[in-house]
C-alpha cells in the first residue's frame, strides 16, 4: 500500500537529520510517539509534537525512558502505528521493552541518536558506541534489525524502511543514528505519498474462534488483532504456545526462540541493504557506517589519489550483519579496515566474516569528535603495505 | 434432563481452559477477581472494549485468566502500557489489575504521574502487603514489625497508605475494601467501569502462604473474621487517616469521588484553544 498524504510533507527540505527522522515516522504512518527528553534526540519528538496534532494522532511526554518504550507498545496493540526516541542513557533503560516487544512481536521503532559513553558520557557529541548494545543489549537469544542512515535524505528513507520491516517480521526496528547525521542539516527530498511503499500492519482475517495470535504464517510471522475488535487474545511475555498462553516446558521455549531468531534471517541473506564502490579491483576493503561513512569517502578519494587499490562497503543495515556479500570479498580483497566511532564494535563482526581469510585493521576513537581523514588513510596505507 | 448443566455464571469472563489456576489455597486475588466480573455484568460493559493490563507477579496473572483482551506486560509497567492502549484507542474501557509490589514500587512513578494526568484507566491494586510470587519480600506497603524473607528480623521501613499516595497524586475515585466485602468491591468496580478519570481501587487480600503464616496471623479464615471485625466503613474520611497496620484498625470505603477534566479533555481542549479548525482529534489510530 502506499502512505497516507495526511502525514507526508511533500517536497525538498532543508532539515537535519532528527527532523528528517519524524518526516520519515509520519510518512511511514506513524501516529502514536512517547518519549523522554535526551540529547541529541529530542529534536525527533519535538518536531513529532508541533506536527502530530494537525495529522490526527498523539504524542505523549513520558515520566521516563522505560514508560515510553512500553507506552508505544500499547499503542501499537491498540491499532497505532508508534515510536519512540533516545539516546544511550535512555536506550540503556528501553531494554527491558525491546525484549519485550520481540518476544510479544510488537512491531515498532526504537531511534537511537548515539552520543559518547558509557554512562552520561557526552551528551552532546557522536559516537558510534551502541551498536554491539542494539545487537545484544536485552536478556535472551533474540534477532536484531538495524539500520544506519549517514545523512538527513537517509534518515527519513530509512526510519519508513524500519517501520515497513518492523510490520513485515513484526519486531522492533533500530535506526542508529549518531549525533552528527542527526544534527546535521542537508536536502531532504520527500517524495509524493503515492511514491512511498508502506507495508501494511499483518492483521488476521481469522475468525476470532479460529485466531491463535501466536500461530506463524509460513514466513515465520504470526497474525495479530488488536484490542477491542471481539478477539479477546492474551499477550505475554512468558514463553507461550500459539494461543499465547503461557507454557513453561522445553520444547514450547525452543520453539518459539528459534523462530524468533530465524524469522529475520531473510533479512540478512536476501534484504541487508549496504553500498559498494571499486571493490572490483580493491586490495583493501573500507567498511563503515553512519557519520564515520562521511569521513571515510574522503579518505577514499586520498587513497586511491596515491595509488591505493581501495574499495568501499557501507553498513546501511547494520544487523543482521551482511556477512555473506562482506565474505566474498575475501576473494580480491587482502585486508579489511574498519574504522568506527568506538573501541571495536562491527570489527568483530567483520573478523568473523573474514574469518582470517585477510587481515582486519580496526580504526578506533573513543567518540565526541569524529575520525580525521588521515587516520583512516594511514590504515588503508599501512594495510596495502 | 440430560441437558442440564450447572455451569459458574462467571465462567463465560474467565479461560476455563486455563484452568486451574497458580493462586495458593486462601489466596484473596480470587475473589477480587470473581468481584470484577460481577462488575463487568452489573456494569453492562461491552465485553469486547475491556481490556485487563497487568505487570509482573502473583495479581499479574489476572490478565491471563480473563476472557477479554488483555495484556500481562512487564514488572510495574501495566499503567504505561495502559496509557499508550488508552490514548491509541479511547474507546476502550482500559483496566489495570496488579498487584502493590508492581503497582507501587517498581511502578510507583508510573502510578503518581497517571493519576496527575486523570488518564481514564481503572486501576485494582489487590495488596496483600507482600512480593508473593518471588517468595514473600518486603513491599512498599509491608507495615512496621512484619516479618519478611528479607526482613527476617521485623520491617522497620514506613510503609505508603496508597489511598492518600493516589489522592495526593490527582486521582479522580480512590477507595479501599478488603477481600471481605464483595458486595461492596463489586460495587466499587462496577462504578469505577461508568467513571471517566484515573480510578484506584485497594483491595486488601490475604497472602496465607507467605504473610500471614510468617506473621502468625493464622490462615485464610482467620484473615477473613480479622478483615470484617477490624473494618470501619467511613465513606469520605480523609485518606490521611487511612493508614494501615498489621493487626490494627482497617479503614475501608470510598474516600474520593471527584470530577476532573480527563487526559483526553485537556488536551482537546488545549489542542482546540491554540490550533482552532485546524486540529484533528486522533479517532482509534487502526492503521491499515
Amino acid at each position: 500500500m502506499h502512505a497516507d498524504p495526511k502525514g507526508v510533507l511533500t517536497g525538498a527540505h532543508f532539515l537535519d537529520g532528527d527532523h528528517a527522522c519524524c518526516e520519515g515516522a509520519l510518512a511511514a504512518g506513524a501516529r502514536f510517539a512517547a518519549g523522554y527528553p535526551i540529547t541529541p534526540s529530542t529534536e525527533v519528538v519535538e518536531r513529532f509534537a508541533a506536527r502530530i496534532p494537525t495529522i490526527g494522532g498523539t504524542f505523549i511526554q513520558m515520566e521516563d525512558e522505560l514508560a515510553a518504550s512500553i507506552a508505544i507498545q500499547g499503542a501499537v496493540w491498540g491499532g497505532a502505528k508508534a515510536f519512540t526516541v533516545t539516546s544511550g542513557p535512555g536506550f540503556s533503560l528501553m531494554m527491558e521493552h525491546i525484549g519485550y516487544a520481540v518476544m510479544t512481536e510488537t512491531p515498532c521503532v526504537f531511534v537511537n541518536v548515539q552520543r559518547g559513553g558509557p554512562s552520561t558520557g557526552l551528551p552532546t557529541l557522536p559516537a558510534q558506541a551502541d551498536m554491539m548494545q542494539a545487537r545484544w543489549g536485552s536478556h535472551g537469544d533474540y534477532g536484531v534489525l538495524a539500520l544506519c542512515p549517514n545523512s538527513p535524505q537517509e534518515c527519513f528513507d530509512l526510519t519508513i524502511r524500519a517501520f515497513n520491516l518492523s510490520e513485515q517480521y513484526r519486531q522492533p526496528v533500530f535506526v542508529m543514528m549518531d549525533e552528527c547525521v542527526g544534527h546535521m542539516t542537508e536536502k531532504v527530498v520527500i517524495p509524493p505519498a503515492e511514491k512511498i511503499e508502506i507495508f501494511p500492519r499483518r492483521h488476521t482475517s481469522q475468525s476470532p474462534a479460529d485466531y491463535k495470535p501466536y500461530q506463524p504464517m509460513p514466513d515465520l510471522v504470526p497474525e495479530m488483532a488488536h484490542a477491542g475488535e471481539g478477539y479477546r487474545f492474551h499477550v505475554t511475555g512468558l514463553t507461550h504456545d500459539e494461543r499465547g498462553y503461557p507454557n513453561m516446558n522445553v520444547e514450547t521455549q525452543d520453539r518459539l526462540v528459534r523462530r524468533l531468531v530465524a524469522k529475520t534471517d531473510k533479512v540478512a541473506n536476501e534484504e541487508a541493504l549496504f553500498e559498494t564502490e571499486n571493490l572490483e579491483d580493491a586490495d583493501v576493503v573500507l567498511v563503515s557506517y553512519g557519520i564515520t561513512s562521511r569521513v571515510a569517502e574522503k579518505a577514499l578519494k586520498m587513497a586511491r589519489a596515491r595509488g591505493v587499490r581501495a574499495g568501499k562497503f557501507r553498513l546501511i543495515t547494520a544487523w543482521p550483519f551482511p556477512e555473506e556479500p562482506l565474505r566474498a570479498l575475501t576473494a580480491g580483497a587482502k585486508a579489511f579496515v574498519v574504522p568506527e566511532l568506538n573501541l571495536g564494535q562491527m570489527v568483530h563482526e567483520v573478523e568473523r566474516a573474514v574469518n582470517g581469510r585477510a587481515r582486519v585493521i580496526p580504526v578506533t576513537h573513543a567518540g565526541g569528535s569524529v575520525h580525521s581523514p588521515e587516520q583512516i588513510l594511514a590504515a588503508l596505507m599501512e594495510a596495502t603495505r | 434432563m440430560s441437558d442440564f448443566q450447572i455451569h459458574n455464571p462467571v465462567e463465560p469472563f474467565l479461560r476455563m481452559d486455563r484452568m486451574p489456576h497458580i493462586w495458593c489455597p486462601g489466596c484473596g486475588i480470587g475473589t477480587t477477581v470473581n468481584c470484577f466480573t460481577r462488575a463487568l455484568i452489573e456494569s453492562k460493559a461491552n465485553l469486547d472494549r475491556v481490556v485487563v493490563v497487568s505487570g509482573i507477579g502473583c495479581t499479574g496473572r489476572v490478565a491471563g485468566y480473563a476472557h477479554l483482551d488483555s495484556f500481562h506486560t512487564t514488572h510495574g509497567r501495566a499503567i504505561p502500557f495502559a496509557t499508550g492502549l488508552k490514548l491509541a484507542n479511547p474507546s476502550l474501557q482500559v483496566v489495570v489489575y496488579s498487584g502493590d509490589g508492581d503497582l507501587t514500587a517498581i511502578g510507583g512513578n508510573h502510578l503518581i504521574h497517571a493519576a496527575r494526568r486523570n488518564i481514564d484507566l481503572k486501576v485494582i491494586c489487590v495488596n496483600n502487603m507482600i512480593y508473593a510470587m518471588t517468595g514473600g519480600q518486603t513491599a512498599p506497603t509491608t507495615p512496621g514489625g512484619a516479618i519478611t524473607s528479607t526482613a527476617p528480623y521485623g520491617a522497620f521501613e514506613p510503609a505508603f497508605n496508597l489511598v492518600q499516595l493516589a489522592e495526593s497524586a490527582g486521582a479522580s475515585y480512590v477507595a479501599r475494601w478488603t477481600t471481605y466485602h464483595v458486595k461492596q468491591l463489586s460495587r466499587s468496580m462496577a462504578e469505577v467501569l461508568n467513571k471517566k478519570g484515573f480510578c484506584f481501587i485497594e483491595v486488601l487480600s490475604p497472602c496465607p502462604t507467605l504473610y500471614q503464616r510468617r506473621n502468625k496471623l493464622g490462615d485464610a479464615l482467620e484473615t477473613m473474621k480479622y478483615y470484617k471485625a477490624a473494618s470501619k466503613i467511613r465513606h469520605g474520611v480523609p485518606t490521611s487517616e487511612a493508614a494501615l497496620s498489621m493487626k490494627g484498625e482497617i479503614i475501608v470505603g470510598k474516600f474520593v469521588d471527584r470530577d476532573r477534566p480527563d487526559y483526553m479533555e485537556l488536551m482537546r481542549q488545549q489542542f482546540t484553544e491554540s490550533l482552532g479548525e485546524r486540529y484533528q482529534e486522533p479517532e482509534a489510530m487502526v492503521c491499515g
